[in-house]
């Protein structure tokens, strides 16, 4: 279970959240929508442990641990996956050589045996077939010269690797066609599981219509201001973020 | 030897800002080993030595008033008393090798500046094909040497290669005759031992000669074994004839005691390559000089490289790549890594010479600076006197990129690891120019365990 309380997180000096509180359970896919500069990305961010977002008061318990007092690369061994906006190019480094050195970190971490060579590519082959991406996407370096579909079906594929307990998909469908969305809503709903959580970052209604949520909350101003079930993301879709207080500024 | 005839330009080079009052405690040794040098009936051999003592003895080492030496400064050099090093009968065990594990193959090795038959190979080379070292060529090739030796290292307007010439006994001789293709990598390892009690110096002088359509390639290892202050001054003349091609990759790995000096002075003759690629991760002071020269019509050059430093190291890197003729290609594509308060210097220079129509020059130099401490002095330089040529240049200086580390680190990679991932891809680019696969492979795992090191 992960529990948020009360909040606070600034960016630069500038106060960003403002005493968010959520409770996800095991199981539960949230969703959290608003306005551009709700604070959507920087609650993100702040749950996979960037650098300069400091939280200023308030706590993110995770199945019992701190998840604050943790690096980074502690939260991903632990079972958090940030599903990136814009995921990172990084010439040089191979795609393969990432998703093997990232999946026997956690496995490291969890205390299971590392993956050799062999069993590594039986697992990826699996992963991407079911994805529909190419033995040649996992040739290249990572995200170099990917189009938007691709990248995101590689953080997908990499969610499929590493099996988190606690996704967040920031703005997963954001430069996706239907096309690419349906493929990547798919390759998440695969993953969908008693176990894992999942928090859904976006400003666009549209892809609860793939990814259905069990609820939803509107983010305003660096607060929840309003939560409910799957029936509140189309309401917002027909009104808009007026009644937040936000502007309706994409 | 008629391959090379085309007239040598004198290279400009300033000795202004030297220092004669250097000079003494260097030469002073001379007086008791100079006579017992290899070679003394040799008169040109002699002329050699004296003009090299000479020279050094009115200008001394260079300083940091020398443009050339702006940033690399060898006061600490002249503060130290060197002693010539004795002959060293150590056993080396372990010496390093680009070959796969139970592969021989020829080589020489060299233990503070002397030849060790004990640990060298010469067998499996194709016929004629000569190496051997200059101690004993000086005895069965005077005639190929008395043609080479000092013909492109200009003791002039180098005081490190006077001295170098002052002092020449030994090193290595590679003379592959035309047509010859050598398969097999011949390599040259130079083991820094040293004493404990006294800090110790030694001159070696390399001649490396592929005539013409010959083909070999030389993989240079240079490793320290001893803790004691060493200072290797090397000078490498490099002759490649009509249509020859030479690869020459060299890892510069000595201890932290070692101040390693080396000038490499190439010519190429009409339709050859030689292609150099120098990885520098030891040695507290290191300078690195390259002067490859096209003497020929569409020759070409590779000058590349990477170094690797931390701690309080300094890696110098100064190139100068000279197209005297028309239709040369010029590459040269050098990557750093710098951290802690390490400092690295990269001077690069390609001059056109009016003949030297349709030049084509690239010049490439990154830097990574992994600390706040760090610092690269990047000086490029282009000099073009012809006017139908295509030359372009770049210089980089930046940290490690800070989305690429999140974005690891949000895959469970440690910080370190990351990083490692990251300057290792970093160094890619200068390690791909290695077109030999087995050597290139070599190099990548002298990086891999540089990085690991650092953890």
């Amino acid at each position: 279970m992960i529990e948020i309380k009360n909040l606070h997180a600034t960016v630069d000096g500038k106060e960003i959240l403002k005493g968010v509180d959520l409770t996800i359970r095991p199981g539960e896919v949230h969703a959290i929508m608003g306005p551009n500069g709700a604070g959507k990305s920087t609650m993100s961010y702040v749950l996979a442990g960037r650098d300069g977002y400091e939280v200023t008061q308030g706590s993110v318990t995770y199945y019992g641990k701190d998840l604050l007092a943790m690096e980074p690369e502690e939260r991903a061994a632990e079972g958090v996956f940030l599903a990136f906006q814009y995921p990172v190019e990084i010439p040089g480094v191979g795609n393969t050589t990432f998703l093997k050195t990232a999946i026997n970190a956690i496995r490291k971490h969890r205390g299971e045996k590392e993956l050799d060579a062999m069993q590594f590519l039986k697992l990826i082959r699996e992963k991407t077939k079911a994805l529909g991406m190419s033995d040649e996407m996992l040739k290249r370096a990572v995200n170099v010269g990917f189009s938007g579909g691709e990248k995101k079906r590689n953080e997908t594929l990499q969610m499929a690797v590493l099996e988190p307990k606690f996704a967040i998909l920031d703005e997963t469908d954001s430069g996706l066609d239907i096309d690419a969305l349906k493929i990547v809503a798919e390759g998440v709903n695969a993953l969908r599981s008693p176990e894992r959580s999942m928090l859904v970052i976006t400003h666009y209604q549209r892809l609860l219509d793939y990814i259905v949520p069990d609820h939803v909350h509107v983010l305003a101003a660096g607060r929840i201001v309003k939560s409910g079930g799957k029936e509140l993301a189309l309401e917002l879709e027909k009104n808009g973020y007026r009644d937040f207080g936000a502007s309706e500024a994409a | 030897m008629s391959a090379h005839t085309s007239p040598l330009h004198p290279m400009t080079y300033s000795t202004r800002g030297a220092d004669p009052a250097t000079a003494p405690a260097f030469l002073a040794p001379l007086d008791q080993v100079g006579a017992g040098l290899p070679g003394s009936g040799l008169s040109w051999l002699t002329e050699l030595r004296t003009a090299g003592r000479e020279r050094f003895a009115a200008v001394g080492l260079p300083t940091i008033k020398n443009e050339s030496w702006r940033y690399t400064n060898l006061r600490d050099l002249a503060k130290t008393s060197f002693q010539p090093a004795a002959p060293a009968a150590a056993v080396i065990d372990l010496l390093p090798t680009v070959r796969a594990e139970g592969q021989d193959g020829p080589r020489l090795v060299f233990v503070d500046g002397r030849f060790r038959a004990d640990l060298s190979s010469v067998e499996g080379l194709p016929p004629g094909v000569e190496l051997l070292s200059i101690a004993a060529a000086l005895n069965s090739h005077a005639d190929l040497l008395a043609d080479h030796v000092g013909r492109l290292a200009a003791a002039d307007d180098r005081p490190l290669v006077a001295l170098n010439s002052a002092y020449l006994a030994d090193g290595a001789v590679l003379h592959v005759p035309a047509g010859v293709q050598v398969e097999r990598p011949i390599e040259l390892v130079f083991v820094s031992v040293g004493s404990e009690t006294q800090a110790t110096s030694c001159h070696p002088r390399s001649l490396l000669i592929a005539e013409a359509g010959s083909k070999a390639v030389v993989v240079e290892h240079h490793v320290g074994r001893g803790a004691g202050t060493t200072l290797a001054n090397h000078v490498t003349e490099v002759f490649v004839g009509e249509g020859a091609t030479l690869h020459h990759y060299k890892s510069q790995r000595d201890g932290g005691g070692a101040i390693h000096l080396s000038h490499i002075a190439a010519t190429v003759a009409t339709g050859g390559c030689y292609d150099n690629f120098i990885l520098t991760t030891g040695a507290k002071l290191s300078r690195n000089e390259v002067v490859s020269r096209l003497d020929g019509t569409e020759a070409r050059t590779h000058v590349s490289g990477g170094y690797l430093v931390r701690g309080t190291q300094h890696a110098d890197t100064t190139t100068v790549i000279v197209h005297a003729q028309p239709n040369g290609t010029s590459r040269e594509v050098y990557k750093g890594v710098i951290d802690d308060t390490a400092r690295a210097v990269f001077q690069g220079k390609i001059t056109v010479c009016p003949d030297a129509q349709k030049t084509d020059g690239y010049q490439l130099n990154r830097a990574l600076l992994l600390s706040d401490g760090a610092e690269i002095d990047s000086k490029p330089e282009l000099e073009i006197h012809a006017d139908d040529v295509k030359c372009s240049h770049g210089c980089t200086a930046g940290e490690l990129d800070d989305d690429a580390l999140f974005y690891l680190r949000a895959r469970g990679i440690d910080r370190d690891t990351a990083q490692g991932l990251l300057v290792g891809a970093f160094l890619s680019e200068s390690l791909e120019e290695i077109a030999e696969e087995s050597i290139r492979d070599a190099f990548q795992g002298i990086v891999a365990g540089w990085l690991e090191e650092q953890k």
